[in-house]
């Protein structure tokens, strides 16, 4: 080995090092953020969860309710895995020095096409992913799609989503470029880019080879890394948050154990369980009093707007938008991780997640119609954590329209929420 | 006809073999009154051995806790659990989504575990079993209807079929919305909103979902909820359809079709 290319190894040996720590820095900061919620969700069934992972994350069943959207994401997808698989010949490459280190092995074993079919697979993929995060791009910011003009979106949000299809569309050119670049080889894309670069002598076809190599890979690090501030962090979050999906009806609300021992306290108090205390607040009103699933929720939110685009809410022009709901919870959750790891402890900064990012007239516009559950097609429910959060509202600010408090007085003097007789309730038999 | 409550049965030592929950809505609602008489009727000609609990039913606490209200919903579940439970009762059969997702889903936990169906489950197994004869010059036939899905029926517990095979069971031409079965838009009603006014916007939620029932140009809309009835019937009222397009519950339906 040349000093220069021994050099290299090492730089990029370093490189990839920091990469790799750094995102697993970041990984545990966001791990420890989501535990800041409270403990929920057993982990029963494990069968029908691994079904659940397989069908809605691996296999993005929700996807197919739009099977156009579906077929381009799904090319994105599977390249983006396929193609990292090359990523492990292009890392060890750069540490050994080597040039496509698997060719020599598989021509060695005598496999010496095996390896040109396999590069012209993960070509086809490049070649299809480009063209996806095209169509993407022109569907995001040309197109007038109503849940990609939504305010939600306005700002970073907006940029995010560009940034990620610009790289990823950048990152397949790479790709192209440093298989066209390298003169011995003819593969299935990339052959055909290669005769606009015939002109250039040897040693600048080594060099643009190198200079894509070195960009192609710091690109995926510098991708690797952005992940943890991105929307495209559901990558990772799609395949837990499958996982822990709950497995019971969608209409089916979260019991409040606590409160149902009050009440058992007060009609029956030798059946109430006396070791129990009293929680110190009831419902959820800033981010550390939701469950560490519906935080886990927040980080896996692709911003896509599915939930908004079918909330009856929402397309009837209230201020209620699911997606917003979840990012509001995210960015909630980053400000208050961030305060923790400033001063050890949370130190209370006088703002809470309702309130302050969700608005009583957001969660009030809800129709619990389950909707955005059924859309999400990373398993979220934006619909939980409205409850939570209106449960704090009525029962530790006693904060409910009027016309609610009404109905809470019928239910509890007439046991109907209308004010009518409760000696009337069976009146309708006299009149069949 | 005579319907018995839990109380009288009891008394007269027999044992129904369902419950009719009625629901507040189908309690004292004068529209959702017909539905009940309608479900009633089609118990009682069908010799459905069924009771109803009476002045001891009671509120289940839906809205309470879809509004937040925990401990309005716990003391409402505690009670009628006690009831239920003291009657020993097994399977409960109810005309409103919400009675029956809340009674399904949410009692057990709390102690109360029973066989619990929608009225509409209830009336294909009718069918299905010939307990109930639909007639072949029946009043519905070659006519339209549109079904609108409850989100507490629909999504929340997943029962889209029963109520499109009952009305499938008449000859009628069913057509749907374009928002069905898990993309069903909902009425408005549901999280406690029909006891407040809507937030402000720019349409109202039943509104919107009456247009689009009115967009099908069905001569009917089937609801299976209490709910939904009353939202879509003000929704179609306030366009001036209420001519052309009638909303009715499945059972009054099937009520009118059966000897």
């Amino acid at each position: 080995m040349t000093t220069m290319a021994l050099l290299a190894s090492i730089i990029f040996s370093i490189v990839t090092a920091a990469a790799l720590l750094l995102f697993a820095k970041n990984l545990m900061r966001i791990r420890k953020n989501i535990l800041l919620g409270k403990a929920s969700f057993i982990n029963d069934q494990k069968a029908k969860r691994w079904k659940n992972v397989f069908l809605l994350a691996l296999g993005q069943k929700k996807m197919f309710r739009n099977p156009l959207v579906a077929c381009l994401h799904i090319f994105v997808y599977v390249g983006f895995v396929v193609i990292n698989i090359e990523l492990l010949e292009i890392v060890i490459d750069g540490i050994l020095g080597t040039h496509r280190i698997f060719e020599n092995y598989l021509t060695q074993l005598g496999f010496a096409n095996l390896y040109t079919e396999i590069i012209n697979c993960f070509e086809i993929l490049a070649a299809l992913v480009w063209m996806a995060c095209v169509v993407f791009f022109i569907r995001r910011n040309i197109l007038k799609i109503k849940r990609f003009l939504s305010q939600d979106l306005n700002g970073w949000p907006h940029s995010d989503a560009n940034y990620i299809l610009i790289a990823e569309i950048i990152l397949m050119g790479l790709f192209l470029l440093m298989n066209a670049a390298d003169s011995e080889k003819n593969f299935i894309i990339s052959q055909h880019l290669s005769p606009y670069l015939k002109e250039l002598s040897a040693s600048s076809l080594i060099t643009i080879e190198k200079t894509a190599w070195w960009l192609h890979i710091i690109g995926i690090y510098i991708f690797m890394n952005y992940l943890p501030y991105s929307k495209h962090l559901h990558i990772i979050l799609a395949f837990p948050n499958a996982y822990y999906a709950p497995l019971t009806p969608k209409g089916m609300m979260h019991n409040m154990p606590e409160v149902q021992n009050e009440v058992l306290y007060a009609m029956q108090p030798e059946m109430a369980p006396t070791h129990t205390a009293a929680p110190a607040s009831f419902g959820a009103k800033d981010v550390m009093d939701l469950s560490w699933k519906n935080l886990m929720d927040a980080y896996s939110c692709t911003e896509c707007g599915r939930c908004t685009a079918a909330c009856p809410a929402n397309v009837t022009g209230k201020l209620l938008s699911p997606r917003k709901m979840m990012m509001a919870t995210r960015d909630r959750l980053e400000e208050v991780g961030r305060n923790i790891s400033l001063n050890k402890v949370f130190v209370p900064d006088n703002k809470s997640l309702l309130h302050d990012y969700i608005s009583v007239e957001e969660l009030r516009a809800c129709t619990t119609c389950n909707a955005c559950v059924e859309e999400c097609p990373v398993s979220i429910s934006p619909l939980d954590i409205i409850i939570e959060l209106r449960r704090s509202l009525v029962m530790e600010e006693s904060n409910a329209p009027q016309e609610w408090n009404a109905m809470f007085n019928n239910i509890e003097n007439n046991f109907a929420p209308w004010k009518f007789a409760p000696d009337d309730r069976d009146a309708w038999t006299k009149k069949v | 006809m005579k319907v018995n409550t839990m109380a009288e049965m009891m008394a007269s030592g027999q044992t129904p073999e369902v419950l009719f929950w009625v629901g507040c809505a189908g309690s004292f609602d004068q529209r959702a009154q017909k539905i009940t008489k309608a479900f009633a009727t089609i118990l009682d000609k069908a010799g459905v051995n069924y009771a109803i609990l009476g002045k001891e039913e009671a509120c289940t606490g839906d809205p309470a806790r879809r509004a937040g209200n925990e401990f309005m919903f716990q003391m409402m579940a505690y009670q009628n659990i006690q009831i239920l439970n003291g009657y020993s009762i097994k399977k409960i059969v109810t005309t409103c989504p919400h009675c029956f997702n809340i009674l399904k889903n949410e009692y057990p936990v709390l102690g109360g575990n029973y066989e619990v169906i929608h009225h509409t489950q209830f009336l294909q197994e009718l069918i299905e079993q010939g307990k109930i004869n639909i007639t072949d010059s029946n009043e519905w036939k070659g006519k339209s209807i549109t079904y609108h899905d409850s989100c507490y029926l629909g999504r929340a517990n997943e029962i889209y079929e029963a109520p499109r095979k009952v009305l499938e069971s008449l000859d009628m031409e069913l057509r749907e919305m374009k928002r069905c079965k898990s993309k069903g838009l909902c009425c408005g009603a549901g999280g406690a909103q029909m006891f407040k006014e809507e937030e402000k916007g720019d349409k109202r939620v039943n509104m919107e979902r009456a247009d689009e029932a009115i967009e099908t140009k069905s001569d009917f809309v089937a609801s299976a909820c209490p709910f939904c009835n009353t939202m879509l019937t003000d929704g179609i009222k306030n366009r001036n359809e209420e001519v052309n397009t009638e909303v009715l519950d499945i059972a009054e339906i099937i009520a009118k079709a059966i000897q």
